[in-house]
């Protein structure tokens, strides 16, 4: 591409940089404050929050893991596994489902399913609470595991459908040819050549679940049981009078995502802007 | 006849099963889109059918469209769903946001990657996270306006949580701020993937920066653009409980200026204990996605391909 370097150009490249620049500052402010925060004194938060620490004590960061941190921590990495594990599979079976034969209602079923993908969970809530009471599921990690599957699925099974359907008609015809059954198929040729598809939408639904408040809020009422996302809401309140610590838990809340983010970010943008219909 | 019919039965019983096993396996797909099928049939079926059913129930007893008058008639209700509709002016801020972000981006050489980094960052942090730091932030002596005082512009720092008037826009702002990146990104992996040849040719018109992209870019944008509006006005409407119970304590104020529909659904039923009323709001929320679906199902067929598949 040949650009002209002239003046005016080159006030057009520097005003640009200096937009992102200011741009990139205003996306990156509040979670420099939240870590330097929590590396701080209440006194040195108050008196100059945007400062660097001086005197950077993890204080804060013991406070907070000695409060219930590791216990929420393994509350949110069962149920996000177990959930998104389950989605997996039963998503990449249905998605083989729908690809591979052509059979009548098919594509109404499809439809419907991308309809449901806008479906709100509040809107599920209650009946679903109610079958939980029921069923005395309520403060089970299966209920909310049951329930994050079936909220993620609709998503899941419409990215694999479409993936699945570039697959070369070839290569599964070829296989065909030889005399493989159906899950042979599956497994040797289909799911060899879906790696990054997979990734993708793992990364996505890890993603949400970990993030998700509303369901677990309500799901799981007893305390040992909490999520992270649950904890760390009624945190704030609990430590209204010490903002280090406040700010330290955030930091700890964040940081898996973070990592997660720094080394699969090739896949969280694929990822998010496939799973563009997910919201949050 | 009717003497032999019991032993009939009890012979083809198990032959049919047989059959049907059999047709069950060669027919194929449907074995692999039983499992999820079951659950997302449970999921949503269930919880539709019962949605509907309790909206039109107190008690156990049937009263027609009681519900529906009470909650229609509700001043809070009306004020939750006012909100949301406010809340969908973010929107074509939102999508004109991340237009520019997405430009400059694309326009950028050096530093784009580190720029794309940075810009996408606020979408992946957890809301509760972000209310709990926003809400440190924006407190009246908070960090936001004791810089804004450094700079001496003390009319400008407000309380933007405290002040029922400022409350609904705050919270707008962070939405704002978290899903812009998202769009962005949205708008950019449509911008590479654009032929360049269209682009070059208006350039060596002399198209000037302004120019080529309102009149070259965006038209050809439209279609991802649209899939980005229409994404955003359901977060808008169905997906803001999340900022609206971390930063509010799960109350909605200061006073009720940031009750949302959401927010009304969940403490209805778990705060007044009074599921039916819950009920029916939810049911009222699902029609009006319901529209939403309907233009997103509009945009689906005009990119038939869709913004996502490569």
């Amino acid at each position: 591409m040949s650009r002209q370097y002239t003046f005016i150009g080159k006030v057009g490249i520097t005003a640009r940089q200096l937009i992102l620049l200011l741009i990139t500052a205003m996306a990156i402010v509040p979670g420099y404050l939240m870590v330097t925060g929590s590396l701080k004194s209440q006194e040195e938060f108050l008196k100059s929050p945007w400062s660097l620490p001086m005197h950077p004590n993890f204080k804060g960061y013991s406070a907070a893991w000695n409060d219930q941190f590791p216990t929420w921590f393994r509350n949110s990495f069962l149920v996000t596994l177990l959930a998104v594990l389950f989605t997996i599979v039963l998503s990449a079976s249905a998605a083989w489902g729908f690809a591979h034969w052509k059979w009548k209602g098919r594509d109404t079923v499809l439809g419907i399913l991308i309809s449901l993908m806008v479906v709100p969970p509040v809107v599920l809530l209650i009946p679903l609470f109610t079958l939980g009471a029921n069923l005395g599921w309520i403060s089970t990690f299966r209920m909310l595991i049951l329930v994050y599957i079936g909220l993620m699925l609709p998503f899941s099974i419409y990215l694999l459908t479409n993936f699945f359907r570039a697959i070369p008609k070839s290569l599964t015809e070829a296989a065909e040819i030889d005399g493989a059954s159906d899950f042979r198929i599956f497994r040797s040729v289909v799911l060899p050549l879906s790696g990054p598809p997979l990734i993708t939408l793992t990364i996505v639904n890890l993603l949400w679940v970990w993030n998700e408040l509303l369901l677990a809020l309500v799901f799981l009422q007893s305390d040992e049981k909490k999520t992270l996302m649950v904890g760390i809401t009624g945190f704030q309140s609990r430590y209204s009078l010490s903002i280090p610590t406040i700010m330290a838990g955030m930091t700890i809340a964040t940081f898996p995502l973070f990592i997660t983010y720094i080394f699969g970010q090739r896949y969280f943008i694929t990822g998010l802007t496939a799973g563009s219909v997910k919201g949050e | 006849m009717i003497n032999s019919a019991p032993t009939d039965y009890l012979f083809t019983t198990p032959r049919k099963l047989w059959v049907v096993i059999g047709r069950l396996r060669r027919s194929g797909p449907f074995l692999w889109v039983l499992p999820a099928g079951f659950c997302v049939v449970l999921i949503f079926g269930y919880s539709i059918l019962d949605l509907v059913q309790q909206s039109f129930k107190y008690r156990g007893a049937w009263v027609g469209f009681e519900n529906f008058s009470l909650v229609l008639t509700d001043p809070l209700f009306r004020t939750a769903i006012f909100h949301n509709f406010l809340l969908l002016f973010a929107v074509p801020i939102l999508a004109t946001l991340s237009f520019i972000c997405a430009v400059l981006l694309f326009e950028t050489r050096k530093g784009m990657k580190f720029y794309r980094s940075a810009v996408f960052l606020p979408y992946i942090l957890p809301i509760p996270v972000i209310g709990v730091v926003f809400g440190q932030l924006l407190q009246l002596n908070g960090a936001l306006n004791s810089a804004l005082r450094a700079l001496g512009l003390n009319g400008l720092a407000l309380d933007w949580l405290g002040d029922p008037q400022q409350a609904l826009w705050t919270m707008g702002g962070i939405i704002i701020w978290k899903e812009v990146g998202f769009g962005t990104i949205l708008i950019l992996a449509r911008l590479i993937s654009l032929p360049l040849e269209t682009l070059e040719a208006a350039r060596i018109d002399g198209a000037g920066f302004f120019r080529l992209h309102l009149k070259v870019t965006l038209p050809q944008l439209r279609p991802v653009i649209l899939f980005y509006i229409i994404n955003e006005a359901i977060v808008m409407v169905s997906w803001v409980f999340n900022y609206v119970y971390v930063m509010t304590n799960g109350q909605g104020g200061p006073g009720k200026a940031t009750v949302v529909s959401e927010l009304y659904i969940y403490r209805s039923a778990f705060q007044n204990k009074s599921p039916e009323l819950a009920a029916t709001a939810a049911l009222l929320l699902l029609l009006a996605t319901l529209i939403f679906i309907i233009g997103f199902f509009r945009i689906q067929r005009n990119l038939n391909k869709g913004p996502f598949d490569e």
